[in-house]
């Protein structure tokens, strides 16, 4: 008796190297496409509505408040101005920090929809990719509904406001990578609460959404200006508004490197909690 | 097809560890091509880990494993893209309809759209889902999801379908429809992996089978085989009215020697091996002893395990 070797050919290509992780990661997308297939309605409204409603109630309510023309702590330009750009990152960073809590939880212990997928030739670094990939996507769609009714309150400057788009998708992807990173450690649903009462609620007060952080307290200046919330309001508000800081590289090299080192975590905690 | 000489799946010393806790030690089995291999043992006996470990999905702490003639630890894509895995327990995709399970499943495994469509209509049709194929998944009954489950791990042509207990939770129906699509599958070729513990089961499906306890292999061989070697060809289950059995022995104060090989005392009632049972009824009614019923059936796999183990498969 012998130990055979394949004896015909497998039905499937295992493709390998850049081309094999790309595939991987898109099959995981198209997946996450086939759901929203039936959902996106729903989904753009949101985005639609979230916008209006803030740039109505806070930005006309309050702005009648305050100096019109614009007050040099803002930087010289009118609190709705100001406003629009902020709520465009820090609600980028709310649907990416949802999308890496219950769905990806979901998947890993719930529904054990990964289980499944690493039965086959998709692997652990293609379940991560494809989720960033896709939340990438959702944060996309989101920030073009969202420029869209800035345009309409008259808020961009020219058409470098476009550039804010990339940078909303970059600050939401900021903040998905450590949190998928997060939930591959949990077993249950209880710190997804705590998450978002302790970190993602308060960075969206304090990390320049609503004032410049110049008004805080020096330590607390300190803080809010490490999170990936901060540098992405700067570099969205700084399209959006054409007043983008010559600082801008060190913006984004921030960012890119926060994704790099937070990504490569979550690969080795998805790694250890999904193959035993 | 009849199974052959060829060995599909090779484990010697195969050895799976948690931390400190051992749930497969050094087992050693060969699968051959086109054979139903069964793993048969108790719940917590290590037959999931085992199977984690043949797919792939679960690596392996010591030993000596190939899988189609390939290597886990290195080729783990390459053997997964050639094997079906039906898990435990479902993990259909539960936001995708039925047919779209299958379509999805089928991209995982870069199957283009155009031969992943009538592959998919087919299986439906062979797993009798076809009417339910724009359904959502969660309303179908367990044993429809069982069998969307095989459909899945056939969408890829695999050359062998590991199965982890298959029919658990089932209705008696939905086992017997199971059943007679694994046996199909097997006419065709196909090299099945089996884990049950329920030895019917393991009687119905496997051409040869290792009983496991305890994270080993306890015994191996035909189900023919390992009833021939440890059980006898017939059993006689005895039941014994309580006021009687209170002041007896396991072996009846020795009046029950020399009618059966062996007796085993169970908490409700007695089982005598002997190759002819009827025979050893009557010998049982020759010296009077009291009974409330008696049963004369051919001995199972259910002896064997309890011949090697001294506990019952299922509790
Ligand atoms: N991921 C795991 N971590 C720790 N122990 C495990 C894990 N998976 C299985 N075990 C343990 O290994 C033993 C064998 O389990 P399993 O292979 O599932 O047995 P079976 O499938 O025969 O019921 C059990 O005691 C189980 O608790
Ligand atoms: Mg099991």
């Amino acid at each position: 008796m012998a130990v055979i070797a394949g004896s015909r050919p497998g039905p499937a290509s295992v493709a390998s190297g850049l081309a094999g992780a790309i595939a991987g990661a898109a099959r995981i997308l198209q997946r996450n496409l086939l759901v929203y297939r039936r959902t996106w309605r729903g989904s753009l409204f949101g985005s639609f509505l979230t916008p209006l409603l803030y740039l109505t109630a806070m930005g006309i309510g309050l702005s009648q408040l305050m100096a019109r023309g614009g007050s040099d702590l803002l930087g010289g330009v009118p609190y709705l101005d100001f406003l629009g750009p902020g709520i465009l990152a820090s609600s980028c960073m709310q649907t990416a920090s949802f999308e890496s809590t219950y769905p990806i939880m979901g998947k890993i212990s719930w529904r054990k929809n990964y289980e499944a997928i690493l039965a086959t030739p998709i692997e652990v670094h293609h379940l991560l990719v494809g989720e960033l990939s896709w939340i990438a996507f959702r944060l996309t769609t989101m920030a073009t509904v969202f420029m869209i009714v800035l345009t309409l309150f008259g808020i961009p400057r020219s058409p470098l406001a476009l550039l804010a788009i990339p940078a909303a998708v970059l600050t939401g992807l900021a903040f998905s990578a450590p949190i998928i990173a997060f939930a591959a450690t949990r077993h249950n649903d209880s710190g997804f609460a705590a998450l978002f009462r302790f970190i993602i609620n308060p960075l969206f007060l304090f990390s320049g959404t609503f004032f410049p952080v110049s008004q805080l307290p020096d330590a607390v200046e300190w803080v809010a200006a490490a999170t990936p919330l901060y540098h992405g309001v700067v570099l969205v508000r700084g399209s959006v508004l054409d007043k983008m800081p010559s600082t801008w590289p060190l913006h984004v090299a921030y960012l890119v490197a926060f994704i790099a080192v937070t990504g490569y975590i979550a690969y080795r905690l998805l790694r250890r909690r999904l193959v035993k | 097809m009849p199974p052959t000489d060829e060995i599909l799946v090779h484990a010697r010393g195969l050895t799976k560890r948690f931390d400190e806790f051992t749930a497969v030690n050094a087992v050693d089995f060969d699968v051959r091509t086109a054979e139903a291999f069964g793993f048969l043992g108790p719940n917590g006996a290590g037959k999931t880990s085992t199977m984690r470990m043949i797919a792939c999905s679960s690596p392996v702490t010591e030993g000596e494993l190939t899988v189609i003639g390939m290597d886990p630890r290195t080729q783990a894509a390459q053997i997964k893209a050639r094997l079906g895995v039906v898990p435990q327990a479902d993990n259909l995709d539960a936001e995708l309809t039925v047919e779209e399970n299958l379509l999805m499943y089928a991209r995982y495994f870069d199957i283009p759209m155009s031969v992943a469509r009538p592959r998919a209509a087919e299986l439906l049709e062979f797993m009798q889902l076809t009417e339910r194929a724009g359904d959502q998944v969660e309303p179908l009954s367990g044993g429809m999801k069982r069998r969307l489950t095989i459909a899945r791990a056939l969408i890829n042509d695999p050359e062998l379908i590991i199965l982890d207990e298959p029919t658990t939770g089932l209705d008696p129906q939905a086992r017997h429809l199971l059943w007679e699509r694994l046996y199909r599958l097997k006419q065709r070729g196909a090299t099945l992996i089996i884990t049950t513990h329920y030895m019917d089961e393991a009687e119905q499906l496997c051409d040869r089978l290792v009983v496991m306890d305890k994270a080993a292999i306890v015994a191996a061989g035909t189900p023919r085989e390992l009833i021939e070697k440890y059980a006898t060809k017939e059993v006689l289950e005895l039941r014994i009215p309580d006021a009687v059995r209170g002041s007896l022995d396991g072996r009846f104060n020795g009046r029950l020697d020399g009618l059966a090989e062996r007796v085993e005392e169970l908490p409700d009632r007695f089982l005598l091996y002997a190759d002819d049972g009827e025979k050893a009824l009557e010998g049982v009614h020759g010296r009077e002893i009291p009974i409330d019923s008696a049963l004369v059936r051919r001995a199972t796999l259910e002896d064997v395990f309890l011949r090697l183990t001294g506990r019952s498969l299922v509790e």
